[in-house]
């Protein structure tokens, strides 16, 4: 896997992995991802959004909270959870339920680093209690975009260059 | 991006749709409905499996809403519906687009904390170290 390059996948029938390498020591990913005022610098999706609310109490049995606003509209869309279990960067457990969700439950995230030489691994593993509870959650919150064809499907599910 | 809300039909029917897709037989009849309708024999035939077992994996596909069939039962006809997949891959194509985004920017801020401060633009002159 080159950096630029990430992979999201569904694995199982309940999860959606996602794994990055970065160019980066782990201290500082592991940084970027736990500490608010960096989370809120880059985990934003697409252009046109900020995020008024990152809220991370980072231990076993903390809350965190983010919420996202689209400048152009308005629009808000939240998300929180609790952590389940943290061993300082290595592995973050958490919980994650959307505001917005039609979904009355919750997933399980599990966030792995690996330092690999100067770079890190990061993989995210998002696990749903069912195959209907992962596609009913995400979407709530992630709609709009392009509608492209049958044959588009198989190559999202592969690995990429973001560049 | 913009915020839908889905309404429940469709968020029943993306259930349906993600679950239809989660079989490579499946997956394979739709390719094949691709190119074409097709009669349950010639669906059948790739995959050396039992006409009652493809038809199996077609009501599954029928009840998502991926394909129709023909009611006529002598020469039953599926046919590809564009729809639920469109919806289904919108999806997959906006949880991408909302990591990669994230990402890109991600790597920023990774080469911005590790640039020591004196190689930054100093916005300064007068800003001791």
């Amino acid at each position: 896997m080159y950096p630029d390059s990430f992979e999201i996948s569904a694995p199982g029938e309940r999860e959606i992995r996602v794994t990055r390498l970065f160019d980066a020591p782990r201290q500082l990913v592991f940084d970027a991802f736990t500490k608010p005022e960096l989370v809120r610098r880059w985990l934003l999706g697409p252009p046109g959004w900020t995020m008024p609310v990152c809220e991370i109490d980072l231990r076993a049995g903390g809350v965190y909270r983010y919420v996202w606003r689209q400048e152009s509209d308005g629009k808000e869309m939240g998300m929180g959870g609790v952590y389940r279990e943290i061993v300082l960067l290595e592995r973050i457990v958490a919980t994650e339920r959307f505001d917005e969700s039609w979904y009355a439950g919750e997933a399980l995230d599990t966030t792995v680093f690996v330092g690999e030489g100067d770079f890190t691994r990061m993989t995210i593993t998002v696990l749903y209690e069912s195959m209907e509870a992962r596609d009913t959650a995400k979407r709530s919150g992630m709609a709009g975009g392009m509608a492209v064809s049958y044959n588009r499907l198989e190559e999202l599910l592969i690995s990429t260059h973001a560049g | 991006m913009e915020l839908n809300g889905y309404s429940n039909k469709a968020s029943h029917r993306l259930d349906l749709t993600f679950a239809a897709l989660a079989d490579p037989t499946r997956r394979g009849i739709l390719a094949r409905l691709a190119l074409g309708k097709a009669p349950v024999n010639e669906l059948a035939t790739p995959f050396a499996m039992s006409q009652p077992a493809i038809s199996k994996h077609l009501k599954v596909l029928e009840r998502a809403g991926l394909i129709t069939r023909d009611r006529d039962a002598q020469r039953r006809l599926s046919r590809l519906e564009a729809k639920p997949l469109a919806e289904a891959t919108e999806w997959l194509v906006d949880y991408r687009k909302f990591w990669e985004s994230s990402f890109t920017r991600l790597d920023e801020l990774l080469v911005d904390l590790q640039t020591p401060p004196k190689k930054k633009k100093r916005k300064h002159k007068n800003k001791k170290h």
